[in-house]
């Protein structure tokens, strides 16, 4: 987020930020309770024994409530805007619904009920979450998810569910609605951006306990601080002992700390993850076993030809050439990527040759091909159905190839064909699965950052070994059942390993319930999207990566900050404390190491810092530290070097500037 | 050769002595609390007690015996000190007055050892012995125990026990600390230390005669070190030449009351099987040793002030048998160890050296710490270090494969808050009542740095006084006794409390993403962490009393 852009948000959210104020607010946050009751009482010391600093102090103390306010707005504020646009999708709807004599009533779609029948055509919006009963549609998600491609629902299936307030755009469908009023996906969805729901996290408890420790000790501190001040014959006025506590105890986090956890929901919200809870996200950051599904996360969904291998007196081109003309025809996946790999391999791209007829796949012949007007027949297959059509055992050769192949867990095809001299194979064609992308270099980040992955697949061990290792999975599992994931997923949390998964279809509802982070994909069912404790909008597998640096991100944010604002204390006691008993101890200005102008104003410059750097961190705290997928030990270095040293050394910098204004004043300087 | 040679050298024996000790000491005493086998006459005691010793205790159960087994001690030492007159052997003196004997009482049961009588005019050699001493041994041992025990917390898998506290008292006091104190024992023999149960009358050189007190002070010279106690026998402490008579035993005794808290780390470094992470807490503990005696060294050596520079070392309230570097190491170490015992006036440190020894205590006993106490309290610091340092690598923070989640980060912050709010509440009304202001020995800066000290020493279980300020009356015997209690037992409290809800947890495996708490790095975040949150606590009052002095005096500048 840029400067430019921040300061209008700042500006829009100053009232909500005012009307924080109130006490029963604040109580929430212990550290910001502290500096409001010292605000209350800096007030009415000005008021009392009016004098430019006294209202100086007064008025900055206030800021620093305001400051700490305006960053939770504005973390709240990015969520409203986009809970408005959803509650615009759910607004006035109307459903069809179906009664049990087939008859349709209109009813608002306030009055239905779990187990309602409603039918839903082009051009309607759909009322309520639900899975489709009948029919098959096309349904525009946008209003849910921001994708403007439309989607295919239909009964059956993993592809079943739709949600209230997306829009059917083609045919008819029946849907039985699986979710009251009030509590459908799209209540939780703008409950969640508001962040009305929001509870505390674990992590966040137990930070506000050890934040609110520190607060006592430093109210023990300053308290203790009156009667030693007396008998050292400088007694200090309540206005500077207050004055130092709000510096010394932790409001830099005790402000934004809400703002950070706020704004951790909001950046999953962006990447199109909606998560249930706030504990999943934190949960996300400690994953240490990630379940992958190999089709489609890890592979493309398809088998792809990887290379010709001919046979014995069969040259390459004789081979990549009659594979060609054999998939020319053929639209499948696997036909296509034939016709590809072979022109990647410098073959003509010419078309058949007239009067070639197209033999399809079937059932009974397991092969496809054609059929050359020369009276030559080209086929390809899987080996024993060539084996058949051939009428002969495969050559020797031929056979150790295919061999060879299902023993790298690819696919053999074998490539034949029938001319003047009889019929025979020309050699084998691999198909294989074809690991995406970047796989590979992602599965190696993780492995950095100290996560395990499984891929999970239906194939046979040797299949599923062979993608494992060329992807660079840790674990495999293979010839998997619901079942066995459930399993894998109760020895790993055994072991205290958290574990995440994605999950779409029914049977997967077990596994999504009891992995730690479970995210469905929306495209899934009902009851995939309920066991799980996010959902996933744009249905894309591979984002749990995104969610884990997500949640990392988060608990990296409270730490770095939480460390800044601890180590700026060093500063404002260099500041402060010189100030204090320079009367009594004038050898002390030995510690003014900042050369701050006058006692008032090495106060009022700490005070005025403090507020100032709420409102500096604001970016960061919405933003989030950055995160780069690392070693624990490399990570560690990097913030403690930026926010632990930068946390000492930025203080006594801004100090001073503010004290080179703040000394202008008159009364202070 | 010179004083500075000689001091770094004895400086490097001491390490060296340490270094070869700190394997085969550390492994003895962890298969002393993790052995399975009892001896007979251990058997005999379980009987007696009516103990199981196979029985485990959850950390509420243990920490239950903690306190019923210190309270009674307080009991029993409280009626031995002030009936002291019907015992054998007491030399025809009087009981102590109730409070003295109450904060006496609870100084030695919680291993604090402040003493606030003079042990040659006030005490009888019973209750030297069968009171004092007997709780020099139990309050170190216990001291061990509640160590052991939060280790054991750490290693546990859901069990929620700690261990058994009646075995581990007995197997310390029996298998580490009597051993080792008969050896001290012989060896300060050796030196001259006196051991016997009668005064003796002299003649002096001019004809006159004099008292020369004896007593049996050997046996309890050894224990008083090697338990970190500190309380002397006598009212000099280890400036009295029947204490410390020598050089020699000078060392032996710095030695002594190092031993069981460097060795610890080796200890739990073996329990949880990884010597590595035991060197990473010695390392931090190390390096803040170092920091503080470099800081004395200069204070002391370099001479501040007139008459120092005319000596060449600050000598005022020094041994000259021991010079500036034999009383620099031990007043380093008898502070940074929560011992106590003292061979030289520490109202009389410099400001810089005096405020060194305070800051050793307000670290909250950490480098290395009393015995056992040393180690608990570093464990609870790197408890804290890895909450913040962990956060910070994107995890839940996790020690020791244990997460420190709600509960553990509640017992640690609370650890963390007790001793300072005791100290400073405590320093904050004494010095705003108008009768401590008599009490003190000096005005202005110094005598205000004597009340720091006073309760520093009392709340960290120290027991070494500044001297200077009088500590008879029935609010400072009270007071401190407060703070010793405290200080002492609510942090085991807690510390068990912490133990008990890291015992409950499942272990979570270390990966790459876990935060290495084994590293150069995390043991120098830990020192910084340590060094923060005592400065920010008592940078006030620092502040106003020793680094006021020292800055008033010209020392930097």
């Amino acid at each position: 987020m840029t400067t430019s852009s921040l300061l209008p948000m700042l500006a829009a959210q100053l009232s909500q930020a005012l009307r924080k104020l109130d006490p029963r607010h604040l109580w929430r946050s212990p550290v910001m309770f502290v500096v409001w009751t010292g605000s209350i009482a800096t007030t009415a010391v000005a008021i009392t024994d009016p004098s430019v600093f006294a209202w100086f102090i007064a008025v900055w103390l206030w800021l620093t409530v305001v400051f700490g306010n305006l960053a939770e707005a504005v973390a709240e504020g990015r969520g409203k805007a986009q809970a408005d646009s959803l509650r615009a999708a759910r607004n006035d709807v109307t459903a069809r619904r179906l009664e049990p004599g087939g008859t349709e009533t209109v009813v608002p779609g306030s009055a239905l009920t779990i187990g309602d029948r409603v039918v839903v055509e082009a051009g309607e919006v759909v009322p309520g979450d639900g899975d489709v009963v009948e029919g098959v549609a096309s349904v525009d998600e946008s209003a849910i998810t921001g994708e403007s491609a439309p989607v295919i629902r239909e009964a059956g299936g993993d592809r079943s569910a739709v949600t209230g307030g997306t829009r059917v755009l083609s045919d008819r469908i029946v849907v039985q609605i699986t979710a009251a009023p009030g509590e459908t996906f799209l209540d939780r969805m703008i409950a969640l951006v508001e962040g009305a729901e929001r509870r505390r996290t674990p992590n966040e408890v137990a930070l506000s306990i050890l934040l609110t420790t520190l607060t006592i000790v430093f109210l023990v501190a300053v308290v203790t601080l009156a009667p030693m001040a007396d008998y050292a014959g400088a007694p200090q006025e309540p206005l500077v002992l207050v004055a130092l506590l709000v510096c010394l105890i932790p409001t830099t986090i005790g402000a934004l700390l809400s703002a950070i956890g706020i704004a951790g929901m909001d950046r999953l919200v962006r990447v199109n993850v909606l998560a249930m809870s706030g504990r999943a996200v934190e949960a996300a950051g400690d994953v240490s076993t990630l379940l992958l599904d190999k089709t489609g996360t890890i592979t493309y969904g398809n088998r792809r030809a990887a290379d010709f291998r001919p046979a014995p007196g069969v040259t390459a081109d004789e081979l990549r050439d009659v594979a060609r003309f054999t998939s020319l025809a053929d639209q499948t996946p696997e036909g296509r990527s034939i016709v590809d790999l072979a022109l990647e391999r410098g073959a003509d791209d010419r078309d058949l040759p007239a009067g070639a007829t197209f033999a399809e796949f079937t059932a009974q012949t397991r092969m496809s091909g054609v059929d050359l007007a020369d009276g030559r027949s080209l086929r390809k297959g899987a080996g024993s159905a060539v084996q058949a059509w051939l009428g002969a055992d495969l050559p020797a050769a031929v056979q150790e190839q295919v061999d060879e192949v299902s023993g790298a867990g690819g696919t053999p095809l074998v490539v034949a064909e029938s001319g003047p001299d009889g019929r025979r194979s020309l050699g084998v064609v691999h198909l294989k699965d074809v690991v995406k992308d970047g796989m590979v270099e992602r599965f190696a980040q993780l492995r950095a950052m100290g996560i395990r992955t499984v891929m999970v697949t239906g194939d046979n061990p040797r299949t599923a070994a062979a993608i494992g290792r060329e992807a660079g999975v840790d674990e495999v599992l293979a010839e998997a059942t619901p079942e066995d994931k459930l399993a894998l997923i109760r020895t790993e949390q055994r072991g205290g390993r958290l574990v995440a998964m994605t999950g779409d279809g029914t049977n997967d509802a077990p596994a999504l319930a009891a992995a730690d982070v479970g995210v469905a994909m929306n495209s899934g069912t009902s009851a995939a999207k309920e066991a799980g404790n996010m959902v996933d909008l744009d249905s894309d597998p591979t984002k749990l990566i995104d969610v884990v640096a997500i949640g990392k991100q988060l608990l990296i944010t409270r730490g770095a900050l939480t460390t800044f604002s601890i180590a700026n204390d060093v500063a404002k006691y260099f500041a402060i404390l010189p100030a204090m008993f320079l009367a009594a101890y004038p050898a002390l200005d030995t510690l003014n190491v900042m050369r701050l102008s006058t006692p008032q104003s090495a106060i009022a410059s700490a005070v005025v810092f403090n507020a100032l750097v709420i409102v500096a961190l604001i970016p960061i705290a919405l933003r989030g530290v950055k995160y780069r997928p690392l070693s624990a030990e490399a990570l560690l270095r990097r913030n403690v070097l930026v926010y632990g040293l930068g946390g000492l050394v930025v203080p006594f910098v801004g100090i001073k500037l503010i004290d080179l204004v703040v000394s202008m004043i008159p009364g202070i300087g | 050769m010179n004083d500075t040679t000689s001091g770094l050298l004895t400086i490097a024996v001491l390490g060296l002595l340490l270094a070869l000790l700190w394997a085969p000491f550390g492994d003895h005493m962890a298969r002393v609390v993790t052995g399975t086998r009892h001896a007979r006459l251990e058997r005999g005691l379980y009987r007696l007690l009516g103990v199981d010793p196979e029985a485990q205790q959850s950390a509420r159960s243990y920490a239950t015996s903690v306190l019923a087994f210190s309270a009674v001690g307080i009991a029993l030492l409280v009626a031995i000190l002030m009936g002291q007159q019907h015992l054998p052997f007491s030399r025809g003196l009087p009981g102590m007055p109730w409070d003295m004997a109450l904060n006496t009482a609870v100084s030695f049961v919680t291993n604090t050892n402040w003493q606030s009588y003079a042990g040659e005019s006030t005490l009888g050699f019973t209750a030297q012995m069968a009171g004092l001493a007997v709780q020099n041994f139990l309050s170190a041992a216990v001291g061990i125990c509640v160590a052991v025990a939060l280790v054991r917390g750490f290693l546990a898998s859901r069990s929620g026990t700690v261990g058994n506290f009646w075995v581990d008292l007995v197997r310390v006091t029996g298998r580490v600390l009597l051993p080792v104190a008969v050896v001290g024992a012989v060896l300060l023999l050796t030196q001259g230390v006196v051991q016997s149960f009668a005064d003796q009358t002299i003649t002096t050189v001019t004809g006159g005669s004099q008292v020369v007190p004896g007593g049996p002070v050997a046996g309890q010279e050894a224990i008083k070190q090697l338990g970190t106690n500190g309380g002397g026998f006598f009212n000099a402490n280890s400036a009295h030449p029947f204490e410390n008579p020598t050089p020699f035993s000078n060392l032996l005794q710095i030695l002594m009351l190092l031993l069981v808290p460097v060795c610890l780390t080796r200890t739990f470094g073996t329990m949880i099987g990884s010597r590595r992470q035991g060197l990473t807490v010695l390392g931090a503990m190390a390096a803040l040793f170092t920091a503080s005696l470099a800081v004395a060294a200069w204070a002391e050596t370099t001479g501040q002030g007139v008459a120092a520079r005319a000596a060449g070392a600050a000598m005022e309230g020094k041994e000259t048998q021991f010079g500036a570097w034999g009383s620099i190491l031990y007043s380093t170490a008898t502070t940074s160890t929560s011992t106590g015992a003292v061979n030289a006036s520490h109202d009389s440190l410099t400001p810089a050296g005096g405020g060194a020894a305070l800051v050793n205590m307000m670290l909250g006993e950490v480098s290395p710490g009393g015995v056992g106490s040393g180690l608990y309290g570093m464990l609870v610091m790197a408890v804290v270090t890895v909450f913040v340092a962990g956060l910070m690598v994107g995890r839940t923070p996790e020690l020791l494969g244990k997460k420190i989640g709600r509960p553990e980060i509640t017992w640690v912050a609370l650890t963390t808050l007790i001793t300072p709010a005791i100290v400073l509440i405590g320093v904050g009304v004494a010095i705003a009542l108008p009768s401590t202001r008599d009490a003190l020995g000096n005005t202005g800066v110094h005598g205000f740095s004597e009340v720091v000290y006073a309760f520093t020493s009392a709340a960290n279980n120290n027991g070494s006084a500044f001297g200077g300020i009088t500590v008879t009356s029935t609010f400072f015997q009270l007071a401190l006794a407060t703070a010793m209690l405290l200080g002492r037992f609510g942090s085991i409290v807690l510390v068990l409390a912490l133990a008990g809800s890291l015992a409950r947890q499942r272990p979570v495996p270390t990966t790459a993403g876990t935060l290495s708490t084994q590293t150069v790095l995390f043991g120098s975040l830990l020192v910084g962490v340590v060094l923060l949150v005592t400065g920010l606590t008592y940078l006030p009052s620092l502040a106003l009393g020793p680094v006021a002095e020292a800055l008033t005096n010209g020392a930097l500048s």
